[in-house]
């Protein structure tokens, strides 16, 4: 017994993808049209496919002051891999000191990372200034990532999953001799694959979306991320290489949403898991 | 919870400890520190010296018309943004949980804008709503409506709340999909043969259901909208025309870095925090213990 098709539910979800997907259409087409009739007034939805060189032009030179886009993407790509990576690392050592190890101090360890989820950069951003000042981590691309890959979330996360890990696995590790730290690499590592794999998309998303941290620390053109570069440029009224900027816009999209669409199974389910 | 077979050993485990303790005192105990600290004391215009002055800055603070300007205007902007991606995020998760096909398509299309930074979202409005080069705003312009966010203190917040409302919607979309998703269908089920209309189904059965997302949803909505949505804002506005879209974050941004306000601007981090802990605090008191980032 087929029902006849769901209009109603076709029509709100094709709704619902229009909503994100023009803007983005109108951007990539804008991107292919000329900059002066975009000044005039005259953005259209239809692009120009025969004028796709702009991202030759936006990739390799300087337009309109910034960096040439290989560059910003490249520090964009470094920040956004260094946040990952280094968040990730830290997170599961932290993690699996707490859950597998019995020391002094470990409770209050654990908590003194744990208060930090109530503290977003946002709400420091002044004295955490000084304190990099202090550092000489200003204007270094060490400063952009180093400050934001503390991460209580993570480590939160990692002692939940460690936590799952039964007993007998440990006892059998113990008693073929393996030591905590091949045990961290045989067994924990292999075991928590799927959730690395999901908060690795978090995690890369969140660092290449950095606008803030960035725009305080790194004040320097040669470490500009593409976001940004982006935002510099909108924020020139005047003379605005309309094209240029629209197709800078396309290629900072791209990299984050690949990485989510690619990896879309791991991390819807690593994002909904720890809501149980 | 503790686990029965662990690992000997002290100086390993502080070991694998240090790097996250050592970033988490010099990054985030020793700046909140000496946000409280500089919130207490003045400093002379040389930065020389200073004097202890106790709760004088929060004093000025609460007493200045501009600060409780920004405070009420915060709290609205995050209503609007929690209210506009929320409800838009549930009535698409409603449509896709159902069985129709071409689901998985659907479901994708929607997600991916979780990718899109904030700053970037306003990036993406600015072509679509610019009043000079932008396709709506120059149609609304050709067509009778003044419209120009630069210059318009209202359109500025329209503006500004759906971009940032725009981006979180897939976000919100994820999470409500999922609680929906985990309703077993024989309640569903149950309600739809006792004769229970759609509409009225999912306001007695299915959004009572969703109440734990919902407000989980709430929590981390407020707290996006109240701090990730700097560059949204910044790229867009500034906080202008005027001050009409200057958020609490936006306003320390402005106070500390820009006009060096040391004092003023520490005692604003303090009350962020404080603001923060709070809201943590109900979203505990409530809900037990989250994980996401």
């Amino acid at each position: 017994m087929r029902e006849r098709p769901d209009f109603l539910a076709h029509g709100v979800l094709i709704l619902g993808v229009l909503l994100f997907a023009l803007p983005v259409w109108l951007v990539f087409a804008g991107s292919t049209q000329d900059s002066d009739a975009i000044t005039r007034g005259e953005l259209s939805l239809v692009p120009h496919l025969s004028n796709l060189s702009v991202y030759a032009r936006v990739l390799t030179t300087r337009t309109m002051g910034t960096e040439p886009v290989w560059h910003m993407l490249l520090i964009s790509f470094g920040m956004a891999l260094a946040v990952a990576f280094g968040k990730i690392v830290i997170s599961i050592l932290s993690a699996y000191a707490v859950v597998f190890f019995r020391f002094p101090f470990r409770q209050v360890a654990f908590w003194l990372i744990f208060v930090t989820l109530m503290l977003p950069v946002e709400v420091r951003i002044i004295p955490t200034y000084a304190v990099m000042a202090d550092f000489g981590l200003i204007n270094t691309f060490t400063g952009l990532w180093v400050p934001l890959i503390a991460s209580a979330t993570a480590t939160l996360l990692f002692r939940q999953v460690f936590t799952a890990i039964p007993d007998e696995l440990v006892e059998a590790a113990r008693i073929d001799g393996a030591g905590p730290l091949r045990f961290l690499w045989d067994i924990v590592l292999p075991v928590s694959g799927a959730n690395i794999a999901a908060l690795f998309v978090i995690l890369f998303v969140l660092g290449w979306n950095q606008y803030l941290w960035p725009l305080l620390v790194a004040t320097n053109q040669g470490l500009d991320t593409i976001v940004i570069g982006i935002v510099k440029m909108i924020g020139q009224e005047t003379q605005t290489d309309w094209s240029a900027v629209m197709a800078t816009t396309v290629l900072a999209l791209l990299p984050p949403v690949l990485v989510v669409v690619l990896m879309q199974r791991w991390f819807v389910a690593g994002l909904t898991e720890g809501e149980k | 919870m503790d686990r029965r077979t662990v690992f000997n050993g002290r100086l390993l485990p502080v070991m694998l400890l240090l790097p996250q303790l050592l970033l988490t005192f010099f990054f985030f105990y020793w700046p909140a520190g000496e946000a409280v600290w500089s919130s207490l004391i003045t400093q002379d215009a040389f930065g020389q010296g200073w004097v202890f002055v106790g709760v004088d800055n929060f004093v000025d603070l609460f007493t200045d018309p501009l600060y409780l300007d920004s405070i009420v205007r915060t709290v609205l902007f995050c209503v609007a943004v929690s209210v506009l991606s929320m409800g838009i995020a549930l009535g698409l998760a409603v449509f896709a949980d159902r069985s129709i096909s071409g689901r998985g398509v659907y479901r994708t299309l929607l997600i991916w804008p979780y990718a899109i930074a904030p700053a970037m979202s306003a990036v993406l409005f600015l072509f679509v709503l610019n009043p000079r080069v932008g396709l709506l705003g120059r149609w609304l312009n050709h067509h009778g409506v003044a419209w120009d966010y630069t210059l318009n203190g209202a359109q500025a917040m329209l503006m500004v709340v759906s971009a940032s409302a725009w981006k979180q919607v897939s976000y919100n979309f994820i999470f409500f999909l999922a609680g929906l998703q985990s309703i077993p269908r024989a309640v569903t089920e149950a309600a739809r043969m006792d004769g229970a209309k759609g509409w009225h189904r999912f306001l007695t059965i299915t959004f009572p259901l969703l109440a734990p997302t919902t407000f989980f949803l709430v929590v981390v909505n407020v707290v996006y909208a109240a701090f990730d949505t700097f560059g949204a804002i910044y790229a867009l506005t500034q906080g202008g025309p005027g001050k009409d879209t200057e958020t609490l974050v936006i306003k320390v941004f402005r106070d500390g870095v820009i006009n060096q306000d040391i004092g003023s601007s520490s005692a604003q981090s303090v009350v962020l925090m404080a603001g923060v802990i709070a809201i943590t605090a109900v979203q505990f008191r409530f809900m037990g213990r989250r994980t996401v980032s």
